[in-house]
């Protein structure tokens, strides 16, 4: 547990001993290589694409192998309890087995954060969770592994199972991890800025709610499948859905005590993550485990129901908020109180526990901030970053309050946002630094596209409008393990055939990194986007990235694709300057061509530049990579949440409430974004509007919990409902480009952060409609129908509790 | 993934061959239409054929037709008579079944999604397994609470120290068959019969139909509405998490007759995705008889006769208040529905 307190003010530059040893920060600026973009900027077809359509794609479940076993997981049936016994005997007797391993053969600890390490491979002495894997089979099929599950004698010692967080954390007695030093506690952080209670005090207007968001998962269509494959040559090749290979490969290394360089760690295409893939998995060590104890390849593919055991997915929380406002409608301090529902381990727990507060500090100016957050164990499966990590729960509290506030300042909830925007180049008051910063535009846009000004209050009854703004990170300079090495690397290769191979560390998970490298190598080396083949996520081959988590890997990877590109440009030009006895500045390279400025008729191919270029210096390479510029607060903690550029999005919804049945349906939303310039508009705007989707979902349909006894509630896809295309709003998607000074050529992320203010929006916009702020996450028909309930009988009264009253007549 | 338990597969090409293999195989068969409920079943270890026999080649089960008719020219006095193999995209769309049960193809319209609809049947909807929160699972999760009383186990999660099943009907097309008084002809090596849908299913949820090991259904027959009646009506409402794919958490059949000057002479309300037995609700011809169906007043009282006897339970995710409470807005839609159809 650490409880930090803030100074409060901007960070001053520090002199860090170990910064000449640390990579450096380098970026390019926001202008294009050449006269003009030929590539970025464009809609373009993502460079893989046509094979994911056509099904020529290779997944990892794609992938057989010759005389490849097939692998199970033996999973606890109770939520707490201690293992006493475990017999494989018979398992390992039954005709088609191979191979059993339990924990006790895989006993190093693991924890995706380094401080936390908390997992193991298969459990040893305790079972946490309905689900937690306890021993796995290797077979010659699915059917024989399964029967051998059958057959694996566990005695088990059943502890009392702690489901409610509230209640863990009350508990001493009950300890989901003995030797935990703070009970159930898995971290606690309180940071101060300012003087919030004094601020709070002097406010024209305060509100104080409780908030509660629901757990969700992220149900992406491929579950987790992994294979893996020991080779007489001692090498452990392992092919996993993950969407951080280098972690998996840091911990294999650990748990199979085998050395790093003998494990070689590839991500094939990859059926959506969200989140949801970026810890290390029991099934990739009991995959590698057990292919090198039978030394045949051995796969496992989870089923969709220990998909939901597996988890990770967005954390609960309950959070009391405050906010106070001033006449004129500035904010004058936030106030948050958050007891985050953690599951049963840290995950990447520590990180959430900030973000539900780091995150909160812009686009709107806070001067005054408290949080204090407290994520503790539960029998649960394990809660880790979906999408939007940490943040899209306290965003929708104070998103929330920000219109709870508009409505008793009498103003309009945009105006109110208009009055607080923080402004680009600016330090927040939990010492972040922000760069470029479009909010204000796109609080413009969106007013605009939902013709706020013209159908607000217009709309007739059970219809309404609601506004929310967010901000999100671009990467964060805290890198998982400390290190002073990059954050993201790119390595080019040319082929004299005019063919360039860009061997990127990123993964793509369908979010399209592949295709804004081969973009962005394109661009520099003005080629044809199909003369760049992409070769990613693979030990082996590609520089060490550290993943698609954080919304980093645009900025990060692009900035490094930039500067490895960057080279070669220069070294072409200048060979074939040479060549034609002119100044390097004058030859430009575009669309497959290298010609002469001056003398447009003078033009070669690629290929042919390439290849007088190889002749003049030598086999042609380059290398590219990416850190992060020292950012943060001076304070503990400081550093996490600080990223080299934010992203900002302003999200308005359109609702309708039918009163009979509490049934809201959003027929429209709209979001701009400001994602600096918008490399590849297509992915930008897809991204966009898979966040506005997932939203949307999470507010009315999505629940991840359990049941009485501790099982999941929902563990398919039948009953955890996510919206189907007749349930979806038509998606407007707009983005904003506030052209940053240190992304590639001014980008930042989009992946993310437009996910955010879609919740508030359609909580605001349901308010609008009918006069019922909504606080507890799903927003069931149930729940609706009693807060219109509720609504009436204060109406009834001639009072107006809870500011119903202040609702619009109707 | 989840994997099928092994089981010999059958396939008879004619209904013949088909109830000789029931009787040849009785309860260690299963009976497969177009599988959409019973794969998943299967691979849920809720079933443990020995023999699977699918009904796909069996032609005779397949086809729409009215028979009977005569005096009326358009046929409106025939009986409507739908295979068990028909699909239930062919139901939702054929010109017999929007002419002479409009509510029948809303019912069938509103199962699961398109797909579904291409390969599930009337017949397999008829026959639909009931369904619970604490039973559609995987082995593994009934395993870890002790199962329950439909499969494997001693107790009821929906209702404690419950000694009777309460899985509830979730068959769509049900609901509405038992509003028509649909009759079931059910075939076996013994013979044929026939079975008003409405004595058909049983209150136990563990097995909700009568039908015995050996038989199986070949037709389902919507009878000619009354020859006094000036016209005909039904419509179907149900509630639902989303637009599609799902099962309902109620779902709500009307169907009624009005003389020639349009007054009802005779009605019947049906309320399922409840318990084991899509519930026919008493006293409805009563308070209907001589009124509207557009006067709102008398929707509402038919709507509270429903709700008063609806009492939901734990056995669909859902509040059971709110579920409740939605009985009459349904029984509205239902009406409602049903008078925006086509009328025979």
């Amino acid at each position: 547990m650490s409880s930090s307190h803030g100074s409060g003010k901007p960070p001053a530059d520090r002199a860090d001993p170990l910064q000449h040893a640390r990579s450096p920060n380098r970026t390019f600026g926001p202008q294009p290589p050449g006269e003009q973009f030929e590539v970025i900027g464009k809609r373009l077809r993502k460079v893989d694409g046509a094979g994911k359509a056509t099904g020529e794609a290779l997944y990892t479940d794609d992938l057989a192998l010759p005389g490849m076993l097939h692998g199970k997981t033996l999973r606890s049936p109770h939520p707490h309890a201690r293992i006493k016994r475990i017999d494989t005997t018979k398992a390992e007797a039954l005709a088609g087995v191979f191979g059993v391993v339990t924990g006790a053969e895989m006993p190093a600890r693991f924890g995706v954060i380094p401080w936390t390490p908390d997992e193991t491979a298969l459990c040893i002495d305790k079972v946490r969770f309905i689900g937690d894997p306890v021993a796995a089979v290797a077979a010659v099929d699915e059917e024989t592994a399964t029967r051998a599950l059958d057959l694996i004698e566990v005695d088990y010692e059943q502890l009392p199972a702690l489901f409610d967080p509230a209640e863990a954390l009350a508990r001493k007695d009950v300890l989901v991890h003995e030797g935990n030093k703070h009970g159930n506690i898995t971290k606690e952080v309180l940071l101060e800025f300012g003087d919030p209670d004094g601020a709070l005090a002097k406010s024209d207007f305060v509100v104080e709610d409780d908030y509660f968001f629901h757990g969700t998962a992220h149900a992406p269509i491929e579950t987790h499948v992994a294979l893996a494959r020991y080779g007489s040559d001692g090498v452990l090749t392992l092919w996993s859905a993950t969407q951080i290979p280098h972690y998996v490969h840091r911990e294999l290394a650990k748990v199979l005590d085998l050395p790093a360089p003998q494990i070689r760690v590839i991500q094939p295409c990859l059926g959506g993550a969200f989140g949801g893939k970026s810890d290390p998995f029991s099934l990739e060590f009991c995959a590698a485990k057990l292919a090198m104890k039978t030394r045949r390849p051995v796969k496992f593919l989870y089923t969709r129901e220990e998909e939901f055991y597996a988890h990770r997915g967005r954390h609960p929380m309950a959070m009391r908020f405050k906010t106070g406002l001033s006449k004129d409608g500035r904010i004058t301090a936030v106030d948050s109180k958050i007891l985050i529902d953690g599951g049963a381990y840290s995950s990447f727990g520590l990180v959430t526990t900030y973000y539900s507060g780091q995150l909160l500090t812009g686009p709107h100016q806070i001067p005054n901030y408290r949080f204090h957050s407290t994520r503790v164990f539960t029998n649960k499966p394990p809660c880790g970053p979906k999408r939007g990590h940490g943040s899209v729960q306290p965003r929708f509290a104070l998103e929330v309050q920000l219109d709870r506030l508009a409505e008793k300042a009498g103003l309009d909830p945009i105006e109110v946002r208009r009055r607080n925007f923080q402004g680009a180049y600016t330090t927040t008051v939990n010492g972040q630094r922000v760069t470029s910063n479009g909010f204000d535009q796109c609080l413009d846009v969106v007013e605009k596209a939902s013709g706020w000004k013209e159908r607000r209050g217009k709309l007739g009854r059970g219809r309404g409008l609601g506004v929310a703004g967010s901000m999100y990170i671009s990467g964060t300079n805290y890198c998982i393990y400390p290190n002073d090495m990059p954050q993201a690397g790119i390595q080019i290769k040319v082929d004299r055939s005019g063919l360039v191979t860009v061997f990127s560390g990123a993964s793509d998970i369908g979010q399209g990194s592949n295709s804004v490298a081969a973009y962005i190598v394109a661009e520099e080396l003005g080629m044809r986007v199909e003369d760049v083949r992409v070769v990613a996520a693979d030990s082996d081959l590609c520089p060490v990235d550290l993943g698609a988590y954080s919304s980093r890997i645009t900025f990060m990877v692009g900035n490094a694709a930039v500067h490895a590109a960057r080279k070669l440009r220069k070294q072409v030009q200048a060979a074939v300057a040479q060549e034609w006895g002119i100044e390097p500045e004058r030859v430009v390279l575009a669309g497959g061509f290298a010609f002469d400025k001056d003398d447009r008729g003078k033009a070669i191919t690629s290929a042919k530049a390439f290849q007088i270029t190889e002749a003049v210096l030598e086999t042609l390479g380059s290398t590219g990579s990416y850190n992060t510029p020292n950012l943060g607060g001076d304070y503990r903690g400081g550093t996490i949440g600080a990223s080299p550029a934010y992203s900002f999005t302003a999200c308005v919804a359109e609702v309708e409430v039918d009163e009979e049945t509490g049934i809201v349906t959003v027929p429209h939303v709209w979001t701009a974004h400001d994602c600096g310039r918008a490399l590849a508009p297509v992915l930008v705007e897809g991204q966009i509007e898979g966040s506005a989707y997932m939203g949307f979902g999470e507010v009315f349909l999505e629940h991840h919990d359990v049941n009485r006894y501790g099982l999941h509630a929902r563990p398919n896809l039948l009953d955890y409902t996510i919206p189907t295309s007749v349930d979806c709003p038509e998606f407007h998607a707009s983005y904003v480009e506030s052209l940053d000074p240190e992304g590639p050529y001014g980008a930042k992320e989009a992946g993310e952060g437009p996910l955010h203010p879609t919740i508030p929006a359609i909580a605001n916009a349901i308010h609008d409609a009918c006069g019922i702020w909504l606080t507890k996450l799903p927003f069931t028909p149930a729940k609706v129908v009693a807060a219109l309930q509720a609504r009436d009988a204060a109406r009834a009264a001639g009072g107006g509790a809870n500011g119903t009253a202040n609702g619009r007549a109707h | 993934m989840l994997r099928l338990e092994p089981f010999a597969f059958a396939r008879p090409g004619s209904v013949d061959e088909a109830v000789a293999l029931l009787a040849k195989h009785g309860r260690a068969a299963r009976l497969i239409a177009g599988g959409t409920d019973v794969m998943p079943n299967l691979k849920h270890g809720l079933y443990e054929p020995e023999v699977v026999i699918g009904l796909s080649a069996v032609a005779e089960l397949r086809g729409i037709a009215l028979e009977g008719g005569g005096a009326a020219a358009n046929g409106s006095d025939g009986e409507l008579v739908i295979g068990a193999m028909t699909t239930l995209a062919e139901v939702e769309s054929h010109p017999l079944v929007l002419a002479r049960a409009p509510g029948l193809a809303q019912a069938a319209r509103s199962v699961a999604g398109p797909t579904q609809r291409t390969m599930g049947t009337l017949g397999g909807n008829v026959c639909l397994d009931t369904r619970c929160v604490w039973i559609n699972q995987s082995h593994f999760w009934r395993k870890s609470l002790g199962y329950c009383l439909k499969k494997d186990g001693t107790v009821c999660h929906v209702v404690q120290g419950g000694k009777s099943c309460v899985a509830a009907a979730s068959n769509d097309t049900a609901t509405l068959l038992c509003a028509l008084g649909a009759t079931l002809v059910i075939r076996s090596a013994r013979g044929v019969r026939a079975v008003a849908i409405r004595d058909f299913y049983k209150p136990d949820g563990a097995m909700n139909q009568r039908l015995e090991p050996d038989e199986l259904l070949t037709q389902i027959r919507v009878p000619a509405p009354r020859r006094s009646s000036g016209a005909s009506w039904s419509g179907y409402a149900k509630l639902r998490a989303r637009n599609s794919i799902d099962f309902p958490k109620l779902s709500i059949a009307v169907a009624w007759t009005t003389d020639r000057v349009g007054a009802i002479d005779d009605a019947t309300l049906v309320v399922s995705a409840i318990a084991a037995v899509p519930r026919v609700i008493a006293g409805i011809a009563d308070l209907a008889r001589g009124g509207r169906a557009d006067d709102p007043a008398l929707i509402a009282r038919l709507g509270e006769q429903a709700r008063k006897v609806t009492i939901p339970l734990t056995n669909i995710d859902g509040d059971t208040g709110w579920r409740r409470a939605m009985v009459p807005v349904f029984v509205k839609r239902a009406f409602a529905a049903a008078r925006m159809a086509t009328t025979g």
